[in-house]
């Protein structure tokens, strides 16, 4: 095996296409299928398929949508791919939070076979049995892993997962009569950052609780937090930080007793798979991404799925239907007599269903403590190891081991060099890594999180290290070929700040014409 | 010669040089001939190169404007710039009076960003001198820094001072100008006042982010805690309403006239006196029920005892912990990066009664519970 790239990162070109907009390929009347005209038999039986539509559903003018040749389309998203850094390309250690690992490829083709593609949620449920005994099976499996007693698999994404959570707990209470008192929902500062953005969307006021000087979220605080306005607690453990509660079973005890209820943000599970569980903490409700912890594709921002568990007690909350298992095989039980209704169509996104399905089979129990165990073993690894980068330092836990994942700093860097997070991120580009930019909420100064799960090896995770020495090395001896990085990908440096401008904010092809008029001609012209 | 971005650039020569000799600051010309007698260096022109050399290697073209001498043109030629040379200046018996006329005219000439070397006194001349449209940036030089216009060192304002000049959005956010009484100040006592605002470069760093804010959601925060305050308004209760920027944001939200720097007071979401000094608190507040409003002032977390020593000791006993509100934006508390809030009247006893956890305000529907100690 050739080790040099434990040592030294590669000689690595982005492509770069300089690529135009979808749109700016428009040329009126160009196609990519030319539909044969509607030969008479099929007309003489069905009209002209629109004078049935009723006058008020017909659009007057076709939709303004880019006219393009199918060939050049497909050079145009090839070209974007190429632009790209996949996780199934680079060592995709550095998006702290999102839990990227393999995602088997047999899972993809097995979820693409017909009898997945070719069925259809209005079938009949004697027609889909298969698929509902595979959604049930799965169920069972997160019930074993987390201690609770019911999962959905209805919340498209963690953020929908939350926001199911937020509503069974307005239910709840709502069912008490407790609704209007209860209009506080507490949270962490290194919970995720949808703990509080997702209860903030039903109309919850948040309560945040600030870490201690070890990094955890303070006790005294959430005593001094805690009320009869309270409706429930929503903490991730461990935090963002890496660093586990150990005292999360007062932290439930304390809400309990205030009357409200317990939910356990599991979106990222990967270090405590079968290590610990949600019904040991005294949790009433948790969810799984099966994107993240079960191995399923992100897919960009999607599908994928927040899998939903909650106690018994809770069961009646959940959104219908759920599939259910009984003598006479599956069915979809709608009979919950509080249920919050849905909160997307149907029982799931199957395709995704199954390949967390296939993954969980595939690994049995004793594989999903071991990845739990390797995942954590290389965050502990790296973490040893970045902490002897110069400039490197993990705030909080001073000498402690960490879970799954670290959020570094590169304070001292920046304070010696001028190098700032920004500038390393911009840098470890042009090796070929991804170093993402995304640390909410910002507490820790020059942040940077690293999460390597238990897919990489070894001499990748030492790969990833030598780039991250390498820019330490470049930051104290030759500063302006990291603050001018990077050299070697598609495009140069994003300004973000233009985000915080409502007046900027484009994120459609109309808009970005209607904000900025001169625009269209200039990229012409140039 | 390729044109980049215009900085301007004032040194107030005699700024830090009280520090070392122990004279706590040098407003003023008796104490600065002591300071001399002392055997005080300058040192405010060696902090300036430090940033403007770092400046300088960083940023293409850098074009800068300076008044002649100690008061910027010998430390731009120190680090190899040429600087454009803006006013007069005298030698070495620079005012107060020469900072505001040279700042202003700094301003006028149509400077990107204006860096000033000094202390707490170099930031009220600021203020006096252009007010908050400017953006402005401290290089701390000064025997005093309580004011959170300055960067944390003059290294860290090169890096401010380039991201806001090579950055597309040049942000800014407001920042606290505040002193304290020099006089006081030597014989022991801290007697601070809050004397205005300036626009600084928004560190994105840290307020770049879904929970943190940026800087047009720091704007939006304040909204959002004036929403939430007048949302609860009791109407059984008077309301002290304490300076500062966000404070104030409660009074433009009920469409109120406001003093920026002094305590109001209000019921039923009417103004009932402006400016009030802490006798004129005490009488107007007597037998009625009081709550009290006040936010942080400046970047060191002080709920109480600096700018808002009006309210006294002798209102918070009779108010009491239970009727006061604290407001902040998120960026002000994680600004604090984890320290607790700090609260410093002049009497221990109720200091320790005040102090531990209270629910801030930090938005609409959005509170911290954070902990208050005694400063």
């Amino acid at each position: 095996m050739d080790k040099r790239f434990a040592r030294q990162t590669r000689k690595f070109h982005q492509a770069k296409w300089d690529e135009e907009i979808i749109f700016e390929l428009h040329n009126p009347g160009e196609r990519g299928v030319m539909v044969p005209a509607v030969e008479k038999g099929i007309s003489d039986r069905v009209g002209d398929g629109l004078s049935s539509l009723p006058a008020s559903l017909r659009r007057d003018t076709a939709p303004s949508l880019p006219e393009v040749g199918q060939m050049r389309v497909l050079k145009h998203f090839l070209r974007l791919s190429q632009q790209t850094l996949g996780a199934d390309l680079n060592i995709d250690i550095g998006q702290g939070t999102c839990t990227i690992k393999y995602n088997p490829k047999i899972n993809k083709h097995l979820a693409g076979l017909p009898q997945v593609t070719e069925i259809h949620p209005w079938q009949d449920e004697s027609t889909v049995q298969g698929a509902l005994e595979i959604t049930n099976n799965l169920d069972t499996y997160l019930r074993a892993i987390s201690g609770l007693d019911y999962f959905s698999f209805q919340p498209p994404s963690g953020s929908a997962a939350i926001f199911t959570m937020a509503s069974i707990v307005e239910k709840y209470h709502r069912v008490r009569g407790e609704q209007d008192q209860r209009d506080e929902i507490i949270t962490t500062i290194f919970s995720h950052p949808s703990d509080y953005s997702a209860v903030a969307v039903k109309g919850y006021k948040v309560i945040n609780l600030q870490q201690n000087e070890d990094g955890l979220p303070d006790l005294d605080a959430l005593k001094a937090a805690v009320s009869e306005r309270t409706a429930a607690l929503f903490i991730t453990n461990p935090e963002d930080t890496g660093i586990f509660n150990p005292l999360i079973r007062e932290f439930t005890r304390v809400v309990h007793e205030a009357g409200a209820l317990c939910c356990y943000d599991q979106a990222n599970a990967n270090g405590v798979l079968g290590i610990t569980r949600a019904r040991e903490a005294d949790f009433d409700m948790c969810f799984f991404n099966l994107h993240k912890t079960f191995s399923t594709p992100h897919g960009c921002g999607g599908p994928g799925t927040g899998a939903i568990g909650v106690t018994a007690e809770l069961r009646d909350y959940m959104p219908v239907p759920l599939v259910v298992k009984s003598d006479d095989g599956y069915q979809l039980d709608y009979d919950l007599p509080h249920t919050i209704g849905k909160v997307r169509s149907f029982y799931g996104i199957f395709p995704v269903i199954l390949k967390a399905y296939c993954w969980v089979r595939a690994m049995g129990a004793r594989g999903l403590l071991e990845a739990a165990r390797v995942a954590v073993l290389n965050n502990n690894y790296l973490l040893n190891r970045i902490r002897q980068i110069r400039g490197a330092s993990a705030p909080y836990a001073e000498g402690c081991h960490r879970i799954e994942q670290v959020r570094y700093s590169w304070e001292q860097l920046t304070d010696e060099t001028g190098v700032g997070t920004e500038d390393v991120t911009a840098r470890m580009a042009d090796f070929g890594f991804h170093l993402w930019s995304s640390h909410h909420p910002f507490v820790v100064p020059e942040p940077f999180t690293i999460e390597p799960t238990e897919s990489y090896s070894k001499l990748e995770l030492d790969e990833y290290l030598s780039g991250l020495e390498q820019i330490s090395n470049e930051a104290y001896n030759k500063p302006e070929l990291v603050t001018a990085a990077p050299h070697n990908s598609v495009i140069h440096r994003v300004d973000h700040s233009t985000l915080d401008d409502p007046e900027k904010w484009a994120i459609t092809w109309r808009s970005f014409l209607k904000k900025r008029p001169g625009e269209q001609l200039d990229r012409k012209g140039k | 010669m390729s044109s980049g971005p215009t900085i301007g650039v004032l040194v107030n020569p005699i700024a830090g040089m009280g520090g070392r000799v122990g004279l706590k600051g040098t407003d003023g010309p008796d104490i600065l001939a002591r300071a001399r007698v002392l055997g005080a260096v300058p040192v405010a022109g060696l902090r300036a190169q430090i940033t403007l050399k770092e400046l300088a290697a960083k940023i293409q073209g850098l074009q800068v404007k300076s008044p002649p001498g100690d008061m910027g043109e010998s430390v731009v030629r120190e680090v190899g710039l040429e600087p454009e040379i803006v006013g007069t200046s005298r030698y070495k018996s620079t005012t107060s009076e020469d900072t505001i006329r040279l700042a202003r005219q700094l301003a006028d000439e149509g400077v990107d960003l204006l860096l000033f070397a000094g202390g707490d006194g170099t930031a009220r001349d600021m203020v006096s001198a252009i007010g908050g449209n400017q953006p402005v940036l401290g290089i701390p030089a000064g025997v005093k820094i309580h004011s959170a216009v300055y960067a944390k060192t003059p290294l860290s304002a090169a890096a401010l001072a380039k991201r806001f000049l090579n950055g597309g959005g040049r942000n800014c956010q407001d920042a606290e100008v505040l002193d304290i009484d020099e006089n006081n100040y030597r014989q022991g006592r801290l007697n601070t006042r809050l004397y205005g605002y300036l626009k600084i470069p928004a560190d994105r760093r840290l307020t770049q982010g879904l929970k943190a804010g940026s800087p047009a959601s720091d704007r939006s925060d304040q909204q959002g805690i004036a929403e939430a305050v007048a949302a609860d308004f009791d109407r059984e209760y008077s309301y002290i309403i304490g300076p500062g920027s966000t404070t104030n944001a409660i009074l433009n939200y009920l469409g109120l006239p406001a003093t920026l720097l002094g305590v109001d007071l209000l019921h039923s979401q009417q103004i009932v006196e402006c400016d009030l000094n802490e006798s004129e608190l005490l009488e107007s507040t007597a037998g009625k029920n009081v709550k009290i409003i006040v936010t942080p002032i400046g970047g060191q977390g002080f709920i109480f005892g600096r700018g808002n020593q009006q309210i006294s000791p002798a209102i918070l006993r009779q108010v009491g912990k239970d009727n006061l509100m604290v407001i902040a934006t998120k960026r002000k508390i994680l600004d604090l990066k984890g320290r607790s809030l700090l609260i410093d009247t002049g009497d221990t006893e109720l200091d320790h009664q005040m102090a531990g956890y209270y629910k801030i305000i930090t938005s609409y529907n959005d509170r911290i519970v954070y902990k208050v100690e005694c400063g």
